[in-house]
């Protein structure tokens, strides 16, 4: 079996006074493509946001390899090496498509992942490398969330619902490009409101209802009605 | 009226330094520096402090005013502005509303209200004479050399180097610049560090060119604020432009009546701000 | 299950019948005190007005001002000009001052709301100083120099000092009953929500930008009420006094210290201005360095105030706004 790079034990998460995860476990292996389902407001988001550091959470509530990191400061997450594609892309809409990259590169990890190699996986950037960022499609944008990402080497990707407004022929052109991305033992955590896309890409999925765990098991094993009714609760 | 032109251009480069610390603060972070003309004022009375007991050259204080002016603002940054950042304007603007308040009477007790100025070693009477009987000061002339280089190296900071993209990131969108491993608390307080940089040089020739007392900050601050918005936010080439425009209203103001030179640069900053809310060189989107 | 909206504690029920008990001791305060308390008092009744206008701009609506002075010094000059030139009563020229403060708020909102957040505060500050120039300049009520409320003449001094009071006295009430009255409006409401989230109120049908320039121009009629007042107490008006910025700096001061965005913020804020002021304001400019550093740290650690504080460890609400949603 291969070794554990992320897990949670009974995460509890909070907006303000409002509790939105409740006692989650969930585990990432290396080199494994785990999917996050859930209808809106099942506590997806909450969930990435409390493993990169955006939402204050307790400290042995997250490990990576067995280290503590819940709470940490985003800035340490992505050093460690965990990082996120984020809902609706978030460019920096000052900057040209080059200049975004460049900011993925902040944490200063090595790796494969440089300018050159992002730019050979997604040839159109390479293209449009000085056009401000705003100016892309919606597609295109995602490359270069994809890419920034990917720029900080990261062992774990996160992506958040990096289908969502994306016409179904380009959501398959950036799905298909993760095999090639995930090769060298990273490991991804995607998040999505389409249930047969997140399917076809993962090996596990978990399914998010309410801020608690309603489904989890084999992407392959798990049948229709199991995944609509943890993911609608009817 | 050509005389009164150029005046005007060599008065506007001095707004234009004040301009570039207020506009720098406010582009990377939203905030407002109410307290920048008193910081100004108290730059030069450190330079006056320290040209009296030390008896040095002007550019030696100017260079050992620089780094300490970077460490002060980086350390004001992180300990009082920093937490007052927010959605919320009010503690920021309170917080450095206070402290002007503080700055102007704490420099009035130890100064007194008695105008001084720094002595520049000859510099503010030296004088070029370009013929015809035209004649430029030297020191005004490096004051606008002085302007247009601070103005150049913002622009190449911001749009060159990654200290510049760190800027433009935090201020795009905080939380996913710290999700690129930014941390937004280091890089504004490097922009005031920058910031209290060019407020020493502004201080530095401010003193030099004419005298300075406690109570002078607010205006200077007005005068930076209203370069900021004729040029137009998010352009440092045009916050040059809009004190060039300032300096030159006030000059032609001043020689038709000199109770009105202040007031004439403060009715075209609101004729401006009404037909142009953008200002006139507004930074155009992507 | 049954729920009730309460807008009144027991504890605001017992603090309004202490209020009106206090008001009608202040109101015969003329035959049982000294001439100078009611001067004091006076004085003092002008900041608090002041300061509850600040409090309203920034506190509920968003708008940090500093340049309120300019409807402070407007109210004060057209008393003056009205009294002195057009041989109006000051008296009644008091709320005829603060009318047209009002209606001079109205094209001045169309140049102070182009600036948002710490640039309107700024902006706002310019236009104060542009009319106290535009005053400076003018020599029918004395220029730069300043001049004298001469009306009086003729009036005797205890006639005028009980009625100024009086004023003073009843200009305080009316101020602090109707914010309280406005805020537990439903315009009231609608404001609070602008502060929480702009979006989510215009989401809700509330017309920003028509809350904001009613709250601007009932600020200005306010600030103007302070200042015609302040001056027909006083006698004596220059530019530099009328349109001094250190009338927004105290207003702020008391509006920090007791309490940004409630209502007993700025009548605990007064109180403690005036004791200050009372027995340290002789020490001149230690005292002004002393006042922005308490604004300062107040502000860092305790930005909800006296009143923020009081609520917070003992539950006080003097003046609730507040609609408390209870199930029984």
């Amino acid at each position: 079996m291969s070794s554990v790079v992320i897990e949670t034990h009974k995460l509890n998460g909070f907006y303000g006074d409002a509790k939105v995860l409740f006692d989650i476990d969930f585990r990432l292996n290396e080199g494994e493509v785990v999917g996050v389902l859930g209808a809106n407001g099942a506590g997806k988001s909450s969930f990435l946001k409390a493993i990169s550091g955006l939402m204050k959470v307790e400290p042995g509530m997250i490990t990576l390899r067995g280290e503590a990191i819940g709470g940490s400061e985003p800035g340490e997450i992505v050093r460690k090496g965990i990082a996120m594609v984020p809902e609706g892309r978030r460019l920096f809409p000052s900057m040209t498509v080059e200049e975004n990259l460049k900011m993925g590169a902040f944490a200063g990890r090595k790796g494969r992942w440089d300018i050159n190699s992002v730019y050979a996986q997604f040839p159109i950037l390479k293209e449009k490398r000085n056009v401000p960022s705003t100016s892309l499609s919606g597609g295109q944008q995602q490359m270069v969330a994809i890419g920034r990402a990917l720029m900080s080497n990261p062992d774990v990707l996160m992506c958040d619902e990096i289908s969502l407004g994306l016409a179904p022929v380009v959501i398959k052109d950036i799905y298909d490009s993760l095999p090639n991305i995930v090769s060298e033992g990273m490991s991804v955590v995607i998040i999505e409101q389409d249930v047969m896309v997140a399917q076809r890409c993962s090996q596990r999925l978990y399914c998010l209802q309410e801020g608690r765990v309603s489904l989890e098991g084999a992407s392959e094993a798990l049948t229709r009605d199991q995944i609509s009714q943890a993911y609608f609760g009817i | 009226m050509i005389e009164t032109i150029t005046q005007g251009i060599l008065l506007g480069g001095l707004y234009c330094i004040f301009a570039l610390g207020l506009s720098l603060m406010f582009g990377v972070m939203r905030l407002t520096n109410i307290a920048l003309g008193d910081q100004i004022i108290i730059s030069g009375f450190i330079a006056i402090g320290i040209a009296s007991v030390l008896q040095l050259n002007i550019v030696l204080i100017g260079l050992a005013l620089l780094p300490c002016a970077y460490v002060s603002g980086y350390l004001f940054q992180r300990a009082v502005l920093n937490p007052t950042l927010s959605r919320d304007p009010v503690p920021s603007l309170v917080v450095t509303f206070g402290l002007s308040i503080v700055i102007q009477n704490v420099l009035q007790e130890l100064f007194s209200a008695n105008p001084r100025s720094l002595d520049s070693g000859g510099l503010n009477t030296q004088s070029i004479d370009l013929g015809g009987g035209f004649v430029i000061g030297v020191l005004p002339l490096i004051i606008f050399a002085t302007a247009i280089a601070c103005t150049f190296g913002l622009q190449m900071l911001f749009s060159k180097t990654s200290t510049g993209r760190s800027f433009r990131a935090v201020s795009d969108d905080r939380e996913i610049a710290e999700l690129m491993g930014l941390s937004a608390k280091k890089v504004y307080a490097t922009a005031t560090g920058i910031a209290f940089c060019l407020i020493a040089i502004a201080g530095l020739f401010q003193s030099m060119r004419t005298t300075i007392s406690p109570a002078d900050g607010p205006s200077l601050l007005l005068f930076a604020f209203e370069a900021v918005i004729i040029g137009g936010m998010g352009s440092f080439w045009g916050t040059f432009a809009g004190a060039l425009i300032l300096g030159i209203t006030q000059q032609i103001g001043f020689m038709f009546d000199p109770a009105w030179g202040i007031w004439f640069g403060h009715l075209v900053f609101i004729i401006i701000l009404f037909i142009k809310p953008n200002g006139l060189f507004p930074k155009t989107k992507g | 299950m049954n729920a009730k909206v309460v807008t009144n504690t027991a504890n605001s029920k017992v603090g309004i019948s202490i209020a009106v008990l206090a008001v009608m001791i202040a109101a015969a305060l003329p035959y049982w005190g000294n001439p100078y308390w009611m001067y004091e008092f006076v004085n003092i009744a002008c900041f608090f007005i002041f300061a509850m206008m600040w409090n309203l701009l920034a506190g509920y609506g968003g708008m940090v001002s500093v340049g309120q002075q300019a409807f402070f010094g407007i109210g004060g000059y057209t008393m003056l000009a009205l009294g002195n030139l057009a041989g109006v009563n000051p008296f009644i020229a008091i709320p005829l001052a603060a009318i047209l403060a009002a209606i001079l708020a109205y094209p001045l909102s169309k140049l102070a709301f182009r600036l948002q957040g710490g640039y309107f505060a700024i902006g706002t500050w310019v236009i104060s100083e542009v009319v106290r120039l535009t005053v400076a300049n003018i020599e029918m009520v004395g220029g730069g120099a300043g001049t004298s409320l001469t009306a009086f003449r003729g009036v005797s001094r205890t006639f005028r000092q009980y009625t100024t009071y009086w004023i003073a006295l009843g200009c305080v009430v009316a101020t602090i009953a109707l914010i309280y009255i406005f805020l537990r409006s439903k315009q009231g409401l609608a404001l609070q929500a602008i502060r929480d989230s702009e979006v989510a109120a215009e989401s809700q049908g509330v017309d920003v930008q028509k809350m904001k320039l009613a709250v601007y121009i009932v600020a200005a009629f306010g600030c103007g009420l302070a200042g015609a007042l302040y001056f027909v107490s006083n006698l004596r008006i220059s530019p530099d006094a009328a349109f001094s910025v250190n009338w927004t700096a105290f207003g702020i001061f008391i509006v920090m210290i007791g309490g940004i965005g409630r209502i007993e913020g700025p009548i605990i804020g007064t109180i403690l201005f005036w004791a200050i002021n009372h027995y340290f304001s002789d020490f001149g400019t230690w005292y002004l360095i002393g006042l922005g550093v308490l604004a300062i740290l107040m502000t860092l650690f305790a930005k909800e105030g006296i009143a923020g504080l009081l609520h917070k460890h003992f539950g006080w609400d003097v003046l609730t706004t507040k609609r408390i949603f209870k199930a029984s």
